[in-house]
């Protein structure tokens, strides 16, 4: 009796255990490749980290300077302004774009939806440097094929630069952008959606639901976890997106004209070599992204508990 | 009740009988038709969405000269593989072909191994601490890793991990782990613990249960996960910009970028660089395929069920 109740104790103390090292491994991982990094981070926004100091300078303490700094600095604010904007109607095509073509999967023929959903494979698996290399070529001014299906068309495009404009720099970056996001998403509503009983909605169509009707009040409700964390993730990966800009800033546009976030941030640390400046616009863009998502975090949270 | 009414009652069923069978014949033709028009649709989207892929591989095909005609030329009749030829022969695409394989391979096994146990103490253990960790790993996924990138390089600048495989990895899998801890735990909770119980209580041992019963349930989520995992690793940029810095350790987004812009310092050989960038996309392509009917296949819901 004594011997077992130990047998018993002991599994229970093992088990108590069994969660603490389960995690430690990812724990450890994160903390040493975020975590630290950080750390660094938020105390370099508080210093004056130029050049010199990565020579081996010692960097000064200046507390809020370089936010306020920032703060009064109308170029960063337009960054921010074009950020949110760029990233807001990004996610929202793309969203939209997505559920199209989720419900679109949900209607056809079952060779049509593996012709979908191939062709959505190769889009998403597109490397994204590939992407966006096929795309400068598609939207070259000289040669490409938008340019002459558009002059064909009876337009006038003739050597028309896409890039050199800002609003019509943000217009292609969007265009590839959601060219690129729109898989996950339509794979993800579409998993969704198989989810949704086939009862349901014969039961509403009997009632006489219209489409309309029937994708507001069974469908949407029955897909929103799904939904939210996906516009999340979408949210997020346009307000931090960086790679495309970049290249396309390469591909021959006004990079002073045309820089988001993730580049102006390349820009201060690379460029201007100032860390401490790069630092203090990554906390910003930091705490904008937090308070974008707490919400979510929290109704996910919630989902868990469940 | 008499006869008439009856009898009355009886022919009043019939009709309807009859009215909702023809109903139902015309709701079925009806549904025919519409699923017809949505397949066209479907099939309309599938070529526009196909087409930058379709572009990337046709341009590869054609020669210089001919792309650079006034007309594009739509089907690459009378092209030659000598754009590839002379991407491979450049010298440098293999060693980063390499270089990207190993980075991809080790970011994708030990980002699995990481996830998987963590998420099997979320979603199989109710400890302290729990939601915290579940709410740091939701946050930490949000951290924008262009905001981090610079901390990023002073940190592996210091470890000595710049131009290594090693130091890449770390920041990639820190980066993928909590994603995937999030995509595993939905998986691993859809697996019912009465199927482990009952596999302890026919006489395996908790772990035994774990690698007979539930592991083999979680392959589609192992697959899934790793796809993420292995896209992540293999396109990413930003990270890999700042720290491979030497031609030597490029992964191949950055070769082809590379590629391009020296390219670019002549005029631009859109053949040569189209054939790069199939051949960056095409491993990427050919894996996602591969596994595409393993993401699909509903082996949980059977085991269950079944």
């Amino acid at each position: 009796m004594a011997v077992e109740t130990r047998v018993i104790g002991q599994r229970k103390r093992r088990l108590r255990y069994t969660p603490y090292l389960l995690i430690v491994p990812s724990v450890g991982i994160i903390a040493l490749a975020l975590g630290y990094p950080l750390v660094w981070q938020a105390v370099t926004s508080m210093q004056q980290y130029g050049l010199r100091q990565q020579f081996g300078q010692p960097a000064d303490f200046v507390w809020f300077d370089n936010y306020i700094a920032l703060a009064a600095d109308p170029e960063l604010w337009g960054v921010v302004v074009r950020s949110i904007v760029f990233c807001v109607v990004t996610a929202s095509v793309t969203m939209v774009i997505g559920v199209l073509l989720a419900l679109l999967m949900n209607v056809v023929a079952k060779p049509v939806r593996i012709v979908i959903q191939i062709t959505m494979l190769l889009a998403w698996a597109m490397p994204v440097v590939a992407a966006m290399t096929v795309w400068t070529w598609l939207f070259n001014w000289r040669r490409g094929v938008v340019n002459w299906l558009l002059t064909s068309a009876g337009l006038d495009f003739q050597d028309h630069n896409w890039l050199i404009e800002p609003l019509s720099f943000y217009f292609v970056a969007m265009l590839i952008i959601v060219w690129m996001s729109v898989p996950f998403v339509a794979f993800s509503v579409f998993a969704g959606l198989t989810q949704v009983s086939g009862e349901v909605i014969e039961a509403s169509e009997m009632d006489g639901a219209t489409g309309w009707q029937r994708f507001w009040t069974i469908i949407v409700p029955m897909v929103r976890p799904v939904l939210a964390i996906v516009l999340l993730l979408q949210l997020i990966w346009d307000l931090r997106v960086f790679t495309q800009i970049h290249i396309l800033q390469g591909a021959g546009s006004i990079v002073n004209e045309t820089h988001l976030l993730g580049t102006y941030i390349y820009m201060l640390g690379t460029g201007a070599s100032d860390f401490g400046m790069a630092s203090a616009v990554s906390v910003f863009i930091l705490a904008l992204t937090i308070a974008l998502s707490w919400f979510y975090v929290r109704s996910m949270l919630k989902e868990d508990e469940s | 009740m008499s006869e008439a009414t009856i009898a009355s009652a009886g022919r009043t069923r019939a009709r309807e009988r009859a009215e909702a069978r023809t109903a139902t014949r015309s709701r079925v033709s009806w549904r025919r038709a519409r699923r017809l028009v949505w397949s066209i649709v479907g099939v309309v989207v599938s070529l526009v969405w196909l087409f930058p892929v379709y572009w990337m591989l046709n341009s590869a095909l054609l020669p210089n000269a001919v792309l650079e005609k006034l007309t594009p030329t739509f089907l690459p009749f009378g092209g030659s593989f000598d754009n590839f030829v002379a991407v491979i022969q450049g010298g440098t695409f293999l060693p980063a072909l390499g270089m990207s394989i190993a980075v991809a391979f080790l970011t994708v096994g030990v980002c699995l191994v990481f996830a998987l146990l963590a998420a099997l103490a979320i979603s199989r253990f109710r400890f302290r601490g729990r939601t915290s960790f579940l709410l740091a790993v939701l946050l930490v996924q949000m951290l924008p890793a262009e905001g981090l990138f610079i901390a990023q390089y002073k940190l592996m600048s210091g470890l000595g991990l710049i131009n290594s495989v090693l130091g890449v990895s770390i920041v990639y899998i820190a980066a993928v782990v909590p994603f995937t801890i999030w995509m595993l735990r939905g998986f691993v909770a859809g697996i019912p613990a009465d199927l482990e119980e009952a596999a302890m209580v026919d006489g395996l041992s908790r772990s035994q249960a774990f690698l007979r019963i539930t592991f083999p349930l979680l392959a589609p989520g192992l697959v899934a996960s790793g796809v993420y995992a292995f896209l992540q690793a293999w396109n990413e940029f930003t990270v890999a910009l700042v720290v491979l810095q030497d031609t030597s350790s490029q992964t191949l987004p950055l070769w082809l970028q590379g590629f391009v812009q020296a390219s670019a310092n002549r005029a631009t050989d859109w053949g040569q660089v189209m054939a790069a960038s199939t051949l960056v996309a095409v491993p990427v392509i050919v894996f996602f395929l591969i596994v595409q009917g393993r993401l699909t296949s509903g082996l949980v819901s059977g085991a269950v069920k079944g």
